[in-house]
């Protein structure tokens, strides 16, 4: 099951991050994971939270241009070697990565959380699954 | 079926225009030598006197008057009327210098009004129709002209005048209105703005809209009657000649019929002022035929374009002015290149960007820089930098292909570039030279 990440359009220049999260703040929205891309006049913030749509809808409201995206979340152990393991399955499964990005602070504090974002991410989820990989469904981040 | 509000002129022969345009203009010159000292100064400057001008033929014979000698005149200089006949002024916004202030005789305005009237018959308007006037009203001539045109068509005239676009939405849904006028970026913003509300085309009682005072280009016009579910209708204007109804577009949205047996339309080459054959581009040139108050010769308007006399479907025979590109102050000259932003608005449209944007014009170490600034849509957004990338390139490509000039485009947040009521601004030229 993959979950669905929020990507939003920030210009790259100063307090528009916190024009962003003051809407996210303003509703009480709590955001598990923030990853920013960026270039040189603009950046994309994509973030993971626990009501998403509620979440998009603020954002539209707000004039923000935010959209959906599905990503694939993967729990790994919090320990030497244990991103390495997890990225020889998707070598060995000829995934590319379009991006990627970390997170931990879950109650499990052996573990921390990935998210993969792969071009059609129901093929890759199945060729990971069948490999053995539990993919993270948006109930099971709703627990973390 | 084509409707006229007068049909014996509007659809008169071409030898019948030239006859009234020659009767006019003879009387006209004389008018001008009689009245107006500024303007028999510039003829005996050239040697003309009014036993020179016999028909429309010798009109080349008269000097030109430019944007400068309106500056110079200001504000009796080139006025044709004792002041106790002159009932009304109107004035340009003066976004590119002086004020240009116009007079007008009650018979100017009868005349006005009833070139506004054609436009509006032309788009279909009847007295069945209830017709919102969103132009300005005050001293830009754009809602007192359409108002008066609205008047004496009949229609049942609701003037909100710019601005308050909760409550022009309001009167458009509540008294069904039929007919729109006000400036095409207005239109568009109207627009946006009901389809936030929820409104569809469906939704929408309008059926056409008379947009003006601003250059727009084909693909604006073809996004604002899908978003409104109407037919857009041009129309041109100056104050200098008048206001809004020089001349107006007719259900071919072939270019807009000159009101000739009120003004002559002339193209010129702007840099040595000579007068060229119909079908070429140039600057375009009015002579005003029987306006008492403020009667301009050959004024040139730095509008460019191409005049047609080919036959036009709709029936009538006045000569046609294409779109004007925009005005020779509208013009950037960018590394020597000719500019026009309505250039710049018909890639973005055709890469699928709103009709939002500005352009921004530097000297960087005493080279023009262009950055075309487009607001992020969420049709063209994604997750994805790489894509957006490649699509802000694609547009740098597509500036490339029909300027011949690199341009830079930097995407900017949605509502961020300022929506105007009235003109927009398109252009922010920051050169120093």
């Amino acid at each position: 099951m993959s979950i669905k990440q929020i990507s939003v359009f920030l210009e790259n220049k100063p307090s528009t991050l916190k024009a962003m999260t003051g809407v996210l703040a303003a509703h009480h929205i709590d955001m598990r994971a923030l990853s920013l891309a960026e270039t040189k006049d603009f950046g994309i913030a994509r973030i993971i939270v626990d009501d998403v749509y509620d979440a998009v809808n603020v954002l539209k409201e707000a004039d923000f241009v935010a959209n959906l995206t599905s990503v694939l979340a993967i729990k790994v152990p919090d320990e030497p070697g244990g991103l390495d393991r997890l990225l020889q399955v998707f070598a060995d499964c000829n995934l590319n990565i379009e991006y990627m990005y970390a997170f931990i602070g879950g109650k499990d504090e052996k573990h921390a959380y990935m998210i993969f974002r792969v071009r059609d991410h129901r093929a890759a989820e199945q060729k990971l699954v069948s490999r053995g990989l539990k993919i993270l469904s948006q109930e099971d981040m709703q627990e973390i | 079926m084509e409707r006229y509000f007068q049909p014996e002129i509007e659809c008169a022969s071409p030898e019948k225009i030239r006859q009234i345009q020659s009767e006019k203009l003879v009387k006209q010159v004389r008018h001008v030598w009689d009245n107006v000292p500024y303007y028999r100064k510039l003829m005996e400057e050239k040697g003309v006197t009014p036993d020179d001008i016999q028909s429309r033929d010798d009109l080349y014979k008269l000097p030109f008057l430019s944007k400068a000698d309106l500056r110079e005149a200001y504000p009796y200089g080139l006025v044709g009327m004792p002041l106790k006949d002159c009932v009304r002024i109107q004035s340009t916004s003066g976004t590119t210098g002086k004020r240009v202030v116009a007079f007008y005789t009650q018979h100017d305005i009868d005349l006005w009004e009833e070139c506004c009237a054609r436009a509006i018959t032309a788009a279909g308007g009847t007295d069945e129709d209830v017709c919102q006037v969103s132009y300005g009203y005050g001293l830009f001539t754009g809602g007192p002209g359409l108002n008066g045109g609205s008047h004496k068509v009949g229609c049942l005239t609701v003037p909100t005048s710019s601005g308050n676009t909760d409550r022009q939405i309001m009167f458009i849904m509540d008294l069904q209105t039929t007919i729109l006028c006000c400036t095409p970026s207005y239109a568009a913003y109207l627009g946006e703005r009901m389809k936030e509300m929820g409104y569809g085309p469906d939704d929408i009682p309008l059926k056409a809209g008379i947009f003006g005072a601003e250059a727009w280009s084909e693909e604006m016009r073809h996004d604002i009657e899908k978003t409104l579910g109407i037919k857009a209708y041009d129309i041109y204007g100056l104050t200098e000649l008048s206001g809004p109804g020089v001349s107006f577009e007719c259900s071919a949205q072939q270019g807009m019929h000159v009101n000739e047996d009120h003004f002559i339309a002339e193209i010129i080459d702007p840099e040595t002022g000579e007068v060229l054959p119909d079908g070429e581009q140039g600057e375009l040139v009015f002579t005003s035929l029987d306006k008492e108050a403020f009667p301009l010769l050959r004024y040139r308007t730095r509008d460019v374009c191409r005049l047609t006399r080919e036959k036009c479907s709709c029936g009538r025979t006045h000569v046609r002015m294409e779109k004007p590109k925009g005005r020779t102050d509208d013009m950037l000259i960018i590394r020597g290149v000719n500019v026009f932003p309505s250039q710049i608005e018909t890639v973005l449209i055709n890469a699928g960007y709103a009709a939002n944007y500005q352009i921004i014009v530097d000297r960087v170490n005493n080279t023009d820089t262009l950055d075309v600034q487009v607001e992020m849509t969420p049709e063209m957004f994604t997750d994805n930098l790489g894509e957006i990338a490649d699509r802000q390139k694609e547009l740098v490509d597509g500036l490339r292909a029909m300027l011949g000039l690199k341009a830079k485009v930097t995407l900017v947040a949605p509502k961020t570039i300022a929506r105007s009521e009235g003109k927009a601004v398109r252009v922010i030229d920051k050169r120093k030279i």
